[in-house]
């Protein structure tokens, strides 16, 4: 479903600011992975969501999605086939628009956009058992302006607005690690059910090992901006969190032991 | 008592002045609160909605044609900066400048290198002079400056309520969600700058037909007015009007308030020389009155969430 192939990747070059974040970054999907990434800081994780969502140009390598080249695709354009929640609960909702409005902006992702209504009254009954659905009580708040809801309540309808025309693919940016522990948990699972019902390819960052080894089926590690761990099937459903940060320490060496040191 | 009946008198033109005005203020609207970018094309592009109207009625066009003549003239001009901000990365703030500044030669082009044309109501079949301002006859310039008004603001909000309007207020609102969304927000831009300056320069057409001519000067400062009429609405109907349609009817009131004002201002005796210091005067003030009532606010409220614990406000 998704293929990254070489992927290289330098911000700022020619300057004393220059970081590569991406160095040789390969990786293949299939369809209905649900992969779990982790990495320390700056290894490259959201660099490697944000080149397969097209918010930048790699500076060589390869994006295809379901077979097809999107290297040279711009962002607006890679949106038809991919779903995005944001780390910020900010980044993912317009928050001067209503509910129904920033959901009716998402079931018309990929399509061109007329000069019929912008939610139709169809819609708005669908939406409001879509948002039943998620338990949080926003159904009978389809007129409210997103920007009077909660983190976790948007970060709920940010999902919702993703997954609301099925994405090829699913990009979750650590999308619980700005909220409380306990709507994380909620968002979560929320999360996992989505992903199951929708049998969606999904790639998703996290900082918590233990969601990382709960959920999904495949587990990868990122440092220096390519993959050194990839953990599949069975193997990862035995998985222990001490069993990760051992993993980590072979595979990275030192550096990594020294990360961990600084913050335990 | 002669201070009153004089101001009395002077309603009418303010309610028209305020009126034309208000059409170009939405036009602001557009641009600095649905698509978050300061626009200062339009201070070239109400000369030009001006210049462009002026010519073609002289040259015997239909005025009606000529008015859909100034606001395609304006759209373009919106173009130009809208790709210049979005096409060449040029600052949406500097790349309206360029265009402004650009216009400004175009305008004596286009009216014949004077830097003023004149269009008498007597020579040519007019929409609406500033002659009639004070008649109660057929050629009143006020039910068809609130007509105008009228089928803008209707239009305005149908379109807001497309699908395509949506996309553009939401490429105002979060341009990452919009992209995410599969929104091309660099070509809502263009198309929001557009829309835009033709609403200015259908302003500066109007204008130019009330006051009987075109000058290359009109636009000076429109940018100053258009915000005016923009925050004197938000400041007075922000709690009242929270409907989409009824926002854009604040703006409009606020420009009316703004003329009023102003002749208030000038029957206290000031000169007319002193109007861009009293309009830049006003603003600042219109501009400062939220900031001032948020401190207002905060100084209030912390001594109370600070025995609470203190929760938000820091």
């Amino acid at each position: 479903m998704l293929e990254l192939k070489e992927l290289y990747k330098t911000f700022n070059p020619g300057t004393i600011n220059a970081k590569t974040a991406l160095s040789g970054l390969s990786l293949t999907l299939n369809d209905g992975d649900f992969v779990t990434v982790i990495g320390g800081n700056g290894a490259g994780k959201s660099t490697m969501l944000n080149a397969t969502a097209g918010t930048f140009f790699v500076d060589s390598g390869k994006v295809i999605i379901d077979g097809a080249d999107v290297t040279n695709l711009p962002e607006h354009k890679r949106a038809a086939f991919i779903g995005r929640v944001f780390q910020d609960p900010m980044m993912g909702t317009a928050p001067s628009m209503w509910i129904e409005e920033n959901l009716a902006l998402a079931a018309r992702r990929g399509q061109r956009r007329g000069l019929s209504w912008g939610v139709t009254k169809e819609e708005k009954e669908q939406y409001r058992e879509l948002l039943g659905g998620l338990g949080l009580g926003l159904e009978s708040r389809l007129t409210t302006k997103v920007s009077t809801l909660s983190g976790g309540q948007r970060q709920a309808l940010t999902l919702l607005m993703a997954t609301l025309k099925r994405p090829k693919l699913l990009l979750l940016d650590e999308h619980t690690a700005a909220l409380d522990p306990k709507t994380a948990a909620k968002v979560m699972e929320l999360t996992d059910r989505i992903v199951r019902e929708g049998q969606l390819t999904t790639l998703m960052i996290t900082h918590n090992m233990r969601d990382a080894i709960q959920y999904g089926n495949r587990l990868i590690m990122l440092h220096d901006g390519h993959v050194i761990l990839d953990i599949a099937g069975e193997e990862k459903k035995k998985l222990t969190v001490p069993d990760l940060l051992e993993q980590f320490t072979k595979a990275s060496g030192d550096e990594f032991a020294n990360d961990r040191a600084i913050l335990s | 008592m002669s201070f009153l009946s004089s101001l009395m008198n002077a309603l009418p033109g303010a309610a028209a002045q305020g009126l034309a005005w208000g059409i170009m203020a939405i036009g602001v609207y557009i641009t600095f609160r649905i698509l978050d970018v300061a626009d200062l094309t339009v201070d070239g592009s109400l000369a030009t909605g001006g210049a462009v109207c002026v010519m073609l009625i002289r040259g015997g066009f239909n005025p009606w044609i000529a008015l859909l003549c100034a606001m395609l003239a304006g759209m373009l001009a919106g173009l130009v900066t809208g790709l210049f901000h979005t096409r060449c990365g040029i600052p949406a703030i500097l790349a309206g400048i360029l265009t402004q500044l650009a216009l400004y030669s175009i305008n004596l082009r286009i009216m014949d290198s004077k830097a003023n044309q004149a269009l008498s109501v007597d020579k040519y079949p007019l929409l609406l002079s500033q002659r009639y301002v004070r008649e109660l006859s057929i050629n009143n310039p006020l039910p068809l400056l609130l007509l105008f008004t009228a089928a803008v603001i209707a239009i305005l909000y149908w379109f807001f309520g497309t699908e395509k309007g949506s996309s553009l207020r939401a490429t105002g609102a979060n341009p990452h969600m919009a992209r995410a969304q599969g929104i091309n927000t660099n070509s809502n831009i263009v198309l929001g700058l557009m829309v835009s300056n033709g609403l200015v320069a259908l302003s500066g057409a109007l204008l130019a037909q009330y006051q009987g001519s075109s000058d290359i000067n009109m636009g000076r400062g429109a940018i100053v007015i258009g915000l005016a009429a923009v925050i004197i609405g938000e400041v007075i109907f922000g709690k009242i009007f929270t409907n989409f349609g009824l926002t854009l009817l604040a703006v409009s009131i606020g420009a009316i308030i703004y003329y009023i004002v102003l002749q208030i201002v000038l029957q206290l005796g000031l000169n007319t020389n002193d109007l861009k210091l009293i309009t830049a005067l006003i603003v600042a003030v219109f501009l400062a009155i939220p900031y001032w009532k948020s401190k207002m606010f905060r100084r209030k409220v912390q001594p109370q969430s600070a025995k609470n614990g203190g929760n938000g406000h820091a």
